[in-house]
């Protein structure tokens, strides 16, 4: 991926649409989204429940064909008239996207290190600089001490963090949360989200997160609102 | 870093526990091949026993095993001048059932000429029979120990010596007698049924009868040449030791080898579906997991590698649970059951395949996950 650029967004798209179906089955779950996401901005996905904002963010972390429309990352075309231009997609996230999820979803056979540790592998780091940047990343997180810990061990806002180490393991520039605060109370709820907003800063990443807890909007640097596949 | 290692590490006891569910069908497996080769081995054990080179039977008949053959006890002194015999013996077999300790007792009773071949391949403990009347040795399956009396038709024999592994095609344990007695033991008539016979004035026949004259040959003579000499009498048969062999195999015990052989197999078939099912849980049960690992950008070789390692290490755990099972009790088994090195390591290859086909069906399953089943809850 080139170099970031300020001025330049590190996620666009452009004239997204994503529909279901054919006939009279057809459901179109995206019509025409087109928005910017810059670096070091912490941005919210909003809207009722089927508006299409879990829609997108797959399409954006490239698990969801797009029927129509563009996509860049960095300035670097990766979807084009709905078709992928990489061939391996899963390899576009793991060096490219971090994903937080509501459950955070850590793999129950591995404690919190060899959690972070296994995405560093998964992209051909050697098992020991591996380990010691998941340290390194749980320590930054405040959950150095529960390094040993297996997930089911953790509190919520534990495993949201090891969550959160994990998808920034590979240092990637967009990273993808889908309602990372709706299983916390609004305390680590503000905690999680304070994180976010320092990882955005110090990675200079950018931060797409789909919510609809309402005791955060207030971190939100920036707010789409999708009804019935638009932007509102 | 081995997902498969890990993952089975975290659940241990439930892995375990599988795989000794898994070992325990395996053993049964295995103990099923084993009384397979057994039957087999037990058919060949009493013809191989005597070890002669020629069976002399009833014209027109494949006996003394597959059909039943009477014929004159004086053919052994012609098949004995016969050119390359080195000696030759009658020999009778019979079952009875008798009654020791109080409990019924089937006993496979030969009958042979101590001086002649036809006698026990081996003496564990004791000696030979040295009387001509009313010693016995017995295998030791049969339960009876030295010095016991045992009493079988009309007489009570004394146990004398005791043998090893001699049982019939039918798994009665084997107990050698004199040919005498047991001419007696199976010619004799009641003494009621021998008074009418008085009566009516039929009495006095030969009772030198045998169910077959075994042959031993000498160095350099050929069995078949010899055979051919024997069927130009007529009124006999003669049968090479090869034969024999083959006609226990093809005819005695075949119905029950192919009866366990298909046996055996769909208990193989069980097994493979069992294991594609145990495999194929274990995947679905980590569906979300595998989402996962697919939206972070594990490699379908990643997850392909978690699933066959795992599947390989059910079934060779759960083998080993197996082999070593049966290894410890096929002693008890009513009937031999013979494990040799080359059964146990074709069934482990064959569990190898079997896993590795099973595993088949949960890989299918794991890379149809959607790697979007990891979002949301």
């Amino acid at each position: 991926m080139a170099g970031a650029m300020a001025d330049h967004p590190l996620v666009r798209c452009e004239r997204i649409s994503k529909h279901f179906g054919e006939g009279e089955t057809r459901v179109d779950a995206l019509r025409n989204v087109s928005l910017d996401v810059y670096p070091r901005q912490l941005v919210a996905l909003l809207g009722p429940s089927g508006s299409g904002k879990t829609t997108l963010l797959n399409i954006i972390g490239c698990i969801l064909d797009a029927s129509s429309g563009s996509m860049a990352f960095d300035g670097e075309t990766v979807l084009s008239e709905g078709r992928w231009l990489k061939s391996n997609l899963r390899q576009l996230r793991l060096y490219n996207i971090g994903f937080i999820f509501q459950f955070h979803n850590l793999i129950p056979f591995l404690d919190a290190t060899d959690n972070v540790a296994l995405v560093l592998q998964l992209a051909e780091e050697e098992a020991g600089a591996a380990r010691a940047r998941a340290v390194e990343l749980l320590d930054y997180l405040e959950v150095g001490h529960r390094r040993n810990a297996m997930p089911a061990k953790l509190s919520g806002g534990e495993a949201q963090r090891v969550a959160i180490a994990r998808a920034l393991a590979n240092r990637p520039r967009i990273i993808l949360a889908d309602e990372p605060t709706a299983a916390l109370d609004s305390k680590r709820a503000g905690i999680v989200m304070d994180l976010l907003r320092k990882v955005a800063v110090e990675q200079d990443a950018a931060v797409i997160v789909v919510t609809h807890d309402e005791k955060i909007f207030d971190w939100f640097d920036r707010k789409f609102t999708l009804r019935d596949g638009r932007l509102a | 870093m081995n997902l498969a290692y890990r993952d089975i590490r975290h659940g241990f006891g439930r892995f375990i526990l599988t795989c000794i569910g898994l070992g325990l069908l395996l053993g049964v497996v295995l103990a099923m091949i084993g009384i397979y080769r057994g039957l087999v081995v037990d058919a060949l054990t009493i013809a191989r026993a005597p070890a002669v080179d020629l069976w002399i039977v009833e014209a027109n008949t494949r006996g003394p095993f597959a059909e039943a053959s009477r014929i004159p006890g004086d053919v052994r002194e012609a098949a004995a001048r016969l050119a390359g015999v080195e000696s030759a013996g009658g020999i009778t077999y019979q079952t009875v059932e008798t009654e020791h300790m109080g409990a019924k007792l089937r006993l496979y009773v030969i009958g042979y000429e101590p001086t002649r071949p036809g006698g026990p391949p081996e003496i564990l403990a004791g000696r030979g029979i040295a009387r001509s009347h009313d010693e016995m040795v017995a295998d030791q399956s049969t339960g009876l120990a030295l010095g016991d009396r045992l009493r079988v038709g009309r007489n009570t024999f004394s146990v004398v010596g005791m043998t090893r592994h001699q049982v019939s095609s039918g798994g009665d344990p084997a107990v050698y007698i004199t040919l005498a007695d047991a001419q007696k033991l199976q010619f004799d008539l009641a003494p009621p049924a021998v008074r009418i016979q008085q009566a009516r004035g039929a009495v006095g026949g030969s009772r030198d009868t045998v169910n077959a004259v075994v042959a031993r040959l000498q160095p350099n003579a050929s069995p078949e040449a010899v055979a051919e000499a024997v069927r130009r009498w007529k009124h006999q048969a003669a049968i090479t030791q090869e034969a024999q062999e083959q006609i226990l195999i093809s005819s005695l015990v075949d119905r029950a080898r192919r009866q366990i052989g298909l046996f055996t197999s769909l208990l193989l078939v069980v097994s493979a579906v069992i294991i594609a099912l145990i495999i194929y849980t274990m995947t679905i049960e980590k569906t979300k997991q595998i989402a996962t690992l697919k939206l972070i950008g594990a490699p379908d070789r990643t997850i392909i590698g978690m699933i066959v390692q795992q599947a390989l290490a059910l079934g060779l755990i759960g083998f080993s649970i197996g082999a070593t099972l049966i290894a410890s009790i096929s002693g008890y088994f009513p009937r031999r059951v013979v494990l040799e090195a080359d059964n146990i390591l074709a069934l482990g290859l064959v569990v190898v395949v079997v896993c590795l086909m099973a595993s088949g069906l949960g890989v299918r399953a794991a890379l149809r996950v959607d790697p979007a089943t990891a979002l949301g809850s």
